[in-house]
């Protein structure tokens, strides 16, 4: 009876945002009289950072400071129609929405400064720092705060955007399934090391290495958060949880979290990640999203490991250390697999 | 039937009139307004009402709020003293360990906890202390490095 | 360690930029350590009542009778909801955006179908009460045969579950139980292929488990109007889907939310906010329903289990040159959301990889269990896992590393995908370079020299192509591998390749399906060096 160890791997795509399309979003953006700005949306933050993201991308549209921007979300009598958080549409979809509003109240915000600076707008850009100036001449130059107060009390000009994204709604072919079900879609390289015990069926995840592709890291540590949760929640995919136990037999079902089982603190392991940006054409700033697709290589990754260490394959998930156990009675117990 | 309940929360006197077989969770939500104490199962299993009674953490959703008359509780709420922020409240903000947000405030209990009784924790240290913690989001790490984190920080304070 | 690759297509961004791309700390991070961000339950309201319902404890069953009249005179219980009371009973969540047809109650009427279903709902001034009256109504039951097996429930005689579809399968284009992918010739291609694997892969159902589970307040407002705090992960959606049941104007219904205790999936089908506006309505009152942990974990929707066959034809030089999938997706015993991933499960077939065969038939099939949904991946994770799974064990069949074997075949900018789209800002060889690197994972020289961009791989004109198998017209892109190849990034000295297993001469590759850039040059450009 003995410990094995081996490797596995799996690549793997996923698309951007609802299949076939017909998925909208819709964003507004305005400032108040001194300068500040609040992007109003009707779109979930469930602890991916829609709120953070959707932020920063107005901001950067904007050409204002991060700190000047606020997401209010969700309310149905203010925030404009979205249609939801899922599908790993938020970024893409709602993250264009919001560049489409930023974009227009910043047209605005160009004009008054123009005004105030007697200049043509297109001479002006933002310092990204609470200020706009004529391009060349820094001194020439006026803040945000002012151009905002100047816009609502002298001027009578609303700095505000409204934003729409929408991908058309396609159809699909019923005889051949011809269809355009994305736009864009996020990649990935998942390798993973475990042991498995012989003598129990246990298996150990000892190391995850991977790399995504996402088109643009917009938030390297959100990127991060979603990478190193959505590795752990494949990991309690393939090894740990279900409802259903013995599928399709309803019986022996957990009712609560003392007999649902997830790794819990002590049955984690590092994760090397690396982040490749390749930028998709429609993103915003060419993000695409990796709220799903980041738990999806695991499942595999595992299994292909299991196999490497001891020899068996297991195509039932979850992989229980009961799977582990028969697959390696039926094989004649574990003949690991040339080292990786 | 209600039974009037005294006891010390954050350290200010309270006293509330509990439903007899009431929880401490629910009390403590809906009779005395804390609501950064949350309720993940109401039955023990997710540690998301982890508060602190006397210092030692404790599920409020399996807590008789009439067994607490007289004792200390601590929840999130009272971590920040004024404005300033709690090392561990400054470590999780650091190191991201909070995603959803909804076991944070469990999370920072039951660390906290810990820390009090044990300034310089073992990585081992702190994965018990959480092991009755569940996060959906995190995958724990960031969360097990910003209680490690946080006391590192303490014993350089003191250092 | 987590690092950014900034160095590989440096050269189609544009990094010049003030805010994206910081790790700005996030706007809610106050909010989350100091137990101040304020989620759907966190508002105290006066008068508040409770929701609770009864559910079913049988798989399939006809009601025969219902007695709630000691549960009316229960202490605490304000209302009784029953089928009736529900203005509009019969819903399909994606009747927004017209797809399927109305085939869940959200009382059951006379049927129960599931082991869960709702039945009646109690409204009462704590959920203790509503609890304890739930338990003084009788119910009784004509118990019905069940099905919970996906091939099962394609059989002829199966019980069927769904009076909406009897058959038990959602139908598509009004005349298919399945949806079809058809690219290639896949017979053909199995009959020229050396190895040819056929394997039977199960997914689980998953629980989404968040740590706040599924509910929502409703609130009677001045003029009328319903606020609305939710836990769901699409307000509008729920919104509408809301409005449609109580058959309300949707400017009634004013929905608050936005800061949600974890999703994954388990939050759109709103499964609490239609029953807890008609108790408000119904009572003129605050009321809340909330699910408890068990009902979270045993009734609310799950992620579906679906059942996988590949079978797949690969030649001994790598390349897979057919895949045929027959998939089942548990759709449980409404349709919920599992019709829509039965097609982004076809648009997904067969993977990252560029096969010039594929053909599929993927079914969304009734069982009797709840209704599966939306979770993390939907219609893909199955999908992948199986797979993946699979390029293993052809890896392993043909002798092929396996990382090298997906380099292999993946898919690049300018190939044709089964759903006849072309590829484009493809990056999977990338990734696996990277992550391969990373892992000390040895690959030999060419495919570390590859590339997803045209023309696929660096050493591609200068080892010589073999231009009789060059790109055909109708592929352009792949005669342009004369613009400047580009090496993705710096890499350590290769080690010294391992000999590559002894190989034949590739056989010629299937012929691709008319119109189609896809093409077997870039195989014979890569096996062409080794040849030599």
């Amino acid at each position: 009876m003995a410990k094995h160890r081996g490797r596995g791997v799996a690549t793997i795509n996923y698309p951007i945002g609802m299949n076939l399309g017909g998925d909208p979003s819709q964003a507004l953006v305005h400032s108040n009289p001194t300068g500040k700005f609040t992007v109003t949306l009707s779109s979930i933050d469930l602890g991916q950072g829609m709120k953070s993201v959707t932020r920063q991308i107005c901001a950067e549209t904007l050409g204002v400071p991060v700190e000047d921007v606020f997401v209010d979300t969700a309310d149905s009598d203010t925030g404009p129609h979205c249609m939801g958080s899922f599908a790993s549409r938020g970024t893409h979809r709602v993250g264009n929405a919001v560049m489409m509003a930023a974009r227009e109240a910043r047209a605005v915000m160009m004009e008054a400064a123009a005004e105030e600076l007697e200049v043509d707008p297109a001479d002006l850009e933002t310092d990204g720092r609470g200020a706009i100036h004529v391009k060349g001449a820094p001194h020439r130059s006026i803040a945000v705060r002012d151009v905002a107060i100047a816009a609502q009390f002298r001027q009578g000009r609303t700095i505000a955007g409204r934003g729409i994204f929408l991908v058309p709604l396609s159809d699909v072919d019923a005889e051949t399934g011809e269809m355009t079900p994305a736009t864009c879609y996020a990649h990935a390289c998942f390798i993973v090391e475990v042991e498995v015990d012989d003598e129990t069926g246990d298996v150990a995840v000892l190391k995850m290495t991977s790399a995504y592709e996402l088109g643009r890291a917009l938030n390297p540590k959100l990127v991060e958060q979603q990478l190193v949760g959505g590795s752990w929640m494949g990991m309690s995919h393939a090894l740990y949880e279900t409802p259903e136990p013995y599928y399709p037999d309803t019986r022996e079902g957990p009712r609560d979290f003392n007999e649902y089982l997830m790794p819990g603190p002590g049955d984690i392991c590092p994760h090397d990640v690396a982040v490749l940006e390749r930028p998709a054409s429609d993103g915003p700033f060419g993000a695409k999203g990796l709220g799903e697709m980041c738990a999806n290589p695991v499942l595999p990754a595992v299994a292909n490991a299991i196999f490497n260490a001891v020899g068996v394959r297991v195509n039932e998930l979850p992989i229980t250390p009961e799977k582990v156990l028969r697959a390696l009675k039926a094989r004649g117990g574990a003949v690991p697999a040339r080292a990786r | 039937m209600k039974t009037p309940v005294q006891f010390r929360l954050n350290g200010e006197d309270v006293a509330a009139f509990a439903e007899s077989g009431a929880n401490l969770l629910d009390v403590l939500r809906e009779v005395v307004g804390d609501l950064s104490v949350k309720g993940g199962c109401w039955q023990g299993s997710c540690g998301a009402c982890t508060v602190l009674i006397d210092g030692a953490p404790r599920l409020s959703c399996l807590t008789l709020a009439e067994s607490i008359a007289g004792r200390s509780i601590e929840t999130a709420a009272g971590l920040r003293r004024g404005a300033e922020l709690h090392p561990l409240q400054i470590a999780f903000m650091e190191r991201f360990a909070a995603q959803c947000g909804y076991c944070t405030s469990g999370m920072l209990m039951a660390a906290k906890a810990l820390l009090d009784r044990n300034p310089s924790p073992t990585r081992e240290d702190v994965v018990e202390a959480l092991g009755g913690n569940i996060c959906r989001c995190t995958g724990y790490e960031p969360i097990i490095q910003a209680v490690l984190d946080a006391a590192s920080g303490d014993r350089r304070r003191r250092a | 360690m987590f690092e950014l690759r900034k160095d590989i297509f440096a050269d189609e961004r544009d990094d010049n930029l003030k805010e994206i791309g910081q790790p700005t700390q996030r706007q809610d991070m106050l909010g989350h350590v100091t137990g101040t961000s304020t989620y759907y339950d966190d508002h105290r309201i006066a008068g508040l009542l409770h929701l609770k319902v009864l559910r079913s404890p049988h798989a399939h069953a006809r009601i025969r009778s219902i007695d709630d009249a000691a549960a009316a005179r229960a202490p605490g219980v304000k209302r009784i909801i029953r089928a009736a009371d529900v203005p509009v009973n019969l819903n399909t969540l994606l009747s927004l955006i017209q797809f399927g047809k109305d085939d869940e109650p959200s009382l059951a009427n006379d049927i129960v179908r599931y082991k869960g279903e709702p039945i009646l709902g109690i409204v009462a001034t704590s959920e203790r009460a509503a609890i304890e009256a739930l338990g003084l109504v009788r119910v009784s039951y004509d118990q019905l045969p069940a099905v919970f097996d996906v091939e099962e429930a394609l059989k002829p005689g199966a019980p069927s579950v769904n009076a909406t579809y009897p058959k038990n399968t959602f139908e598509y284009h009004g005349k298919y139980d399945h949806q079809k992918l058809r690219y290639g010739d896949v017979e053909a291609g199995f009959a020229q292929a050396d190895v040819v694997l056929e394997e039977r892969y199960q997914m689980s159902p998953i629980e989404h488990a968040p740590v706040e589970t599924n509910g929502s307040i409703a609130v009677p407002d001045t003029n009328g109007r319903f606020v609305v705090y939710t836990s769901t992960q699409a307000l509008f959606f729920s919104l509408d889907t809301a409005a449609k049941i109580n058959a309300v104007p949707s400017n009634q219904l004013h929905f608050i939310g936005g800061t949600v205790g974890g999703g994954f999936g388990g939050k759109v089908d709103t499964m609490t906010e239609p029953l807890v506006i008609l108790a408000a309505r119904l009572t003129g009152a605050p009321v809340r329903y909330r699910f408890s942990r068990h009902e979270e974990m045993q009734f609310g929707a799950p992620r579906g289990a679906e059942r996988i066959y590949v079978k797949d034809g690969v030649m001994r030089d790598g390349r897979i040159v057919a895949r045929k999938v027959r998939a089942y997706f548990d759709s449980g015993a409404y349709t919920r959301l599992s019709s829509y991933a039965v097609v982004k499960c076809v648009a997904h077939i067969p993977g990252p990889y560029t096969i010039p065969n594929a053909h599929a038939d993927v079914y969304c099939v009734f069982t009797n269990r709840t209704p599966a949904t939306a979770m993390r991946g939907f219609g893909v994770t199955a999908l992948d896992f199986a797979l993946e799974c699979q390029m293993d064990k052809l890896a392993v069949a043909i002798g092929m590393d396996p990382i090298e074997f997906r380099i292999l075949n993946a898919y690049r900018d300018g190939d044709m995908k089964a759903h006849r789209r072309e590829a484009k800002n493809c990056a999977l060889i990338e990734c696996a370079q990277v992550a391969a690197e990373k892992a000390n994972w040895p690959l030999r020289e060419q495919f570390r020299r590859m590339s997803s961009r045209i023309g696929g791989g660096a050493d591609r004109t200068a080892a010589g192509v073999d231009r009789s198998r060059a790109p055909t017209p109708a592929a352009p892109a792949r005669t342009a591998a004369a613009a400047p190849q580009r090496v993705a990034y710096e890499r350590p000295a290769p080690p010294a390749p391992t000999p590559p297993p002894a190989r034949g001469a590739p056989p010629p590759p299937p012929s691709p399906p008319a119109g189609s850039t896809h093409g077997a040059p870039r195989f014979s450009s890569v096996f062409g060096t080794r040849r030599r």
